[in-house]
């Protein structure tokens, strides 16, 4: 068997029809988007086709949608511009949040720009709501930061509810909708949101790109500085082929959404059968609910046992790709920040398996096989 | 030959199909996270990095550890002076900078006066070169930074890199470069040319575009720039976000390709921009902008008196050319470089900027030089203002009534 990708979540193969597009910028629209000339102005129609492409999947203006090098530049750029540009001096987000996130987030805080409170998360990974009402009333103009969903345990947030919120106290909501996108519909023109964000990456699109939704209603001035591009938001020359690979994949996204979520849960739900079965002591971070919880992620939780940290090396060798947390951080040795902010049983070693519509369930009966193998020989 | 021809290549080149083929198993099988520490194809992926790595350090002389990679030169023009500003706001807060930089610089400091900077934006000489006097006289105890560009967009001049490291070194303040037109063109040697910071990208030497890097120095002295994207804290923290793999591989083999072939390109490139430059010059009222002994190779900037810049630029339709940086040229502004040359509005307006690259041939050459000899003189033939030249009136003594 070849080997097993259930790293979703870090990052997706691209699509095989993304790629073509890609291609075929590469091979006959090599110009500057930013030049007059012939080559210019073809390289400017792919540019604009693609952000009318997002913008019209996204139903927002095209106006509204910046692209950026991926979703860290993405945050960065909401986050950093939003508070220096509009004064903000407190900002609500959860321990739990993505590092793009929270590191830009106490790095403001650092550098004295922001005092940072952090909302209540529960032992599931879900936003105290009462707590977040109490913040956003008791402080001055807040900027909210809060995601869709959890990258590393997948527990969904209700951002309608939250957005409802934020305008109800006029604070500036940030969504980070980067493990959603792709898997959700996003319909913005219902949705209280000022800033939300993407990586292609995370939907079978390429690297090095994504982009910030700015809604209309504010303001913010350029992250990065130098030329007119993305009108005069964003300097630098356009990552092009990036660009209309974003778009392409975005669009199979949504073409194909409701197909393959039900194909994903479909073989998430498997999983979490085939594991409470067959692992004896299986448990799982995060709420695991089809309406609660982002369907292509799965953090499964095992028993204590001796050797724990050589279960996901055992996965390795048995040939399957999965994480114990976020690859931004997983070089590290520290444990994750989201199971320690969800206060997770730190003995308990932790899996995350994510998914796509290229896993099979094939797959998953040999992963839990594997699991059910190695987790007893290391108790 | 096809039509039109790419002249232009300052803006964006093309990109070389062996770069592509680097880059094609990076979308396919090795798609993995680079920063996936526990699996294969995060493994597969960082392996790829690390090359790239090496291929983008040894161009410029530098070791790998001194490479961040970013989104493109813009990006880590960015990084490098707000990085600096930041890190060393203790010591002073004085930039010096030049007229003749890319906005990715100027518009960069501008935010920064916003920020609490002074900056000095040294003026150049008629040949586009700073005047190193001036440079040493502008330095005050409260400069921390020195930021003059290697080899300039629009007209190629080479600023005296050694000696402007140099006399900021001498006060103590450190010495970025926007390289992005010199590194793969000319031989640049950040040891020798005692560079501390420095910002180039893939997408200006065949490599793909949406990629580049910053190069900071780790010895002698040690420089650190200050994190401007926070996140996983990749790039030994300096710069956050999921690694663009395909792209940084591709940047690693253009790079290779442009050290292994740079003398004979460099050469080549250069006789056939001479050929071009000696053909146009044979026009009358035509010049060279930007001194033509420190140039890079690769580019030709020349006015043409008494034509039209429009009409130029429409004549020339068979032939991608620019009459100015790609990122300004959307504005109807002549180009703020050679006006800090001391060229008039008119005269800005009707220069053009020839970009060779590593695909032009001779023919192509042969053919631009061509149609821009006819469409010169096409539109003098047009022009009432040729024609009063040509009767031997002084047009700058004319005094023009208005209708």
């Amino acid at each position: 068997m070849p080997r097993i990708y259930l790293d979703n979540a870090a990052t997706t193969p691209i699509d095989n029809e993304v790629l073509q597009e890609m291609y075929n910028v590469m091979e006959t629209h090599f110009g500057n988007p930013s030049s007059i000339h012939a080559h210019g102005r073809e390289a400017r129609t792919v540019l604009e086709k693609a952000r009318k492409t997002v913008a019209g999947l996204l139903k927002v203006s095209p106006a509204e949608i910046f692209f950026t090098s991926g979703g860290t530049e993405a945050d960065n750029m909401a986050i950093r511009s939003a508070i220096v540009d509009h004064g903000i001096r407190h900002a609500i987000t959860t321990r739990i949040e993505h590092h793009a996130v929270l590191h830009t987030l106490q790095a403001l805080e650092k550098a004295g720009s922001i005092s940072l409170s952090f909302v209540g998360v529960d032992a599931k990974g879900n936003v105290n709501m009462e707590h977040l009402q109490d913040l956003l009333a008791t402080n001055e103009r807040s900027f909210v930061s809060l995601m869709q969903a959890n990258n590393e345990i997948g527990t969904l947030t209700d951002i309608e509810a939250i957005g409802e919120l934020c305008s109800q106290y006029g604070a500036i909501y940030h969504c980070d909708t980067v493990q959603t996108m792709g898997h959700y519909h996003h319909d913005l023109r219902k949705l209280k949101v000022h800033f939300i964000t993407c990586a292609a990456h995370k939907f079978h699109g390429p690297k090095g790109t994504g982009f910030l939704y700015v809604n209309p209603a504010i303001r913010i001035n350029p992250m990065i500085y130098g030329g007119a591009q993305e009108r005069n938001m964003r300097g630098g020359t356009e990552n092009l082929y990036g660009i209309a690979g974003l778009a392409k994949a975005l669009e199979i996204a949504y073409r194909d959404m409701d197909q393959h979520q039900a194909y994903i849960q479909e073989l998430k739900s498997y999983m979490i059968s085939r594991l409470v079965e067959d692992v004896p002591g299986v448990e799982f971070n995060g709420e695991i609910g089809p309406e609660k919880s982002l369907y292509t992620v799965l953090n499964v939780s095992f028993p204590v046992m001796e050797m724990a940290d050589m279960l996901l090396f055992n996965l390795d060798i048995s040939g399957i790709s999965c994480s114990g947390g976020s690859a931004c951080s997983s070089g590290t040795n520290i444990g994750s920040h989201v199971l320690e902010g969800i206060v997770a049983n730190p003995d308990r070693p932790a899996i995350r398996f994510s998914f796509s519509k290229f896993n099979t369930r094939e797959e998953i009966d040999f992963t839990v096989s594997r699991l059910k193998e190695i987790s007893s020989s290391l108790i | 030959m096809n039509l039109p021809i790419y002249l232009d290549n300052n803006a964006t080149t093309p990109m070389d199909p062996r770069v592509l083929d680097a880059m094609v198993p990076y979308f396919t099988q090795k798609f993995g996270n680079a920063a996936s520490r526990n699996h294969a194809f995060g493994w597969a992926a960082e392996e790829g990095i690390d090359y790239a790595r090496e291929q983008v350090a040894k161009l410029i002389g530098a070791n790998e550890k001194e490479i961040i990679f970013t989104s493109g030169a813009t990006e880590a023009d960015n990084l490098a002076i707000k990085g600096v500003f930041e890190m060393y706001k203790e010591k002073g807060n004085h930039i010096i900078t030049c007229v003749t930089e890319h906005k990715a610089v100027l518009d960069t400091c501008k935010h920064l006066e916003k920020a609490g900077a002074s900056v000095t934006y040294l003026p150049v000489k008629e040949d586009g070169l700073i005047d190193l006097q001036e440079l040493e006289n502008a330095i005050t105890d409260k400069t921390i930074l020195v930021s003059i560009m290697y080899g300039n967009n629009e007209i190629g001049v080479i600023q005296p890199i050694k000696e402007i490291a140099a006399i900021a070194h001498k006060h103590g303040a450190l010495f970025f470069t926007d390289a992005t037109q010199a590194v793969g063109k000319i031989p640049v040697d950040v040891i020798a040319d005692g560079i501390d910071l420095l910002a180039f990208s893939g997408h200006k030497m065949y490599g793909p575009k949406g990629v580049g890097a910053l190069y900071v120095r780790r010895k002698n002295p040690r420089v650190k720039v200050t994190a401007q994207m926070d996140g996983g804290g990749h790039e030994r923290g300096m710069r956050s976000g999921t690694l663009n793999v395909p792209g940084i591989v591709g940047f690693g083999k253009a790079c290779e390709l442009c050290r292994l072939e740079m003398a004979e390109e460099s050469k080549r490139l250069s006789a056939l921009r001479d050929k071009l430059e000696a053909s146009l010059t044979t026009l009358e009222e035509s010049y060279v902008n930007g001194n033509r002994e420190f140039r890079l190779p690769h580019v030709a900037n020349i006015s043409f008196k008494y034509v039209e810049g429009e009409g130029l630029m429409m004549a020339m339709k068979d032939m991608a050319v620019s009459s100015g940086s790609a990122c300004t040229s959307a504005s109807l502004e002549p180009s703020y470089v050679l006006k800090s040359l001391g060229l008039s509005d008119d005269l800005a307006h009707s220069s053009i900027r020839f970009g060779l690259g590593r695909f032009t041939t001779e023919e192509e050459v042969d053919f631009a030089i061509e149609q821009t000899k006819k469409a010169v003189n096409h539109l003098r033939d047009l022009s009432p203002l040729w024609e009063m030249f040509k009767e031997g009136i002084d047009l700058d003594k004319v005094e023009w009534v208005e209708h």
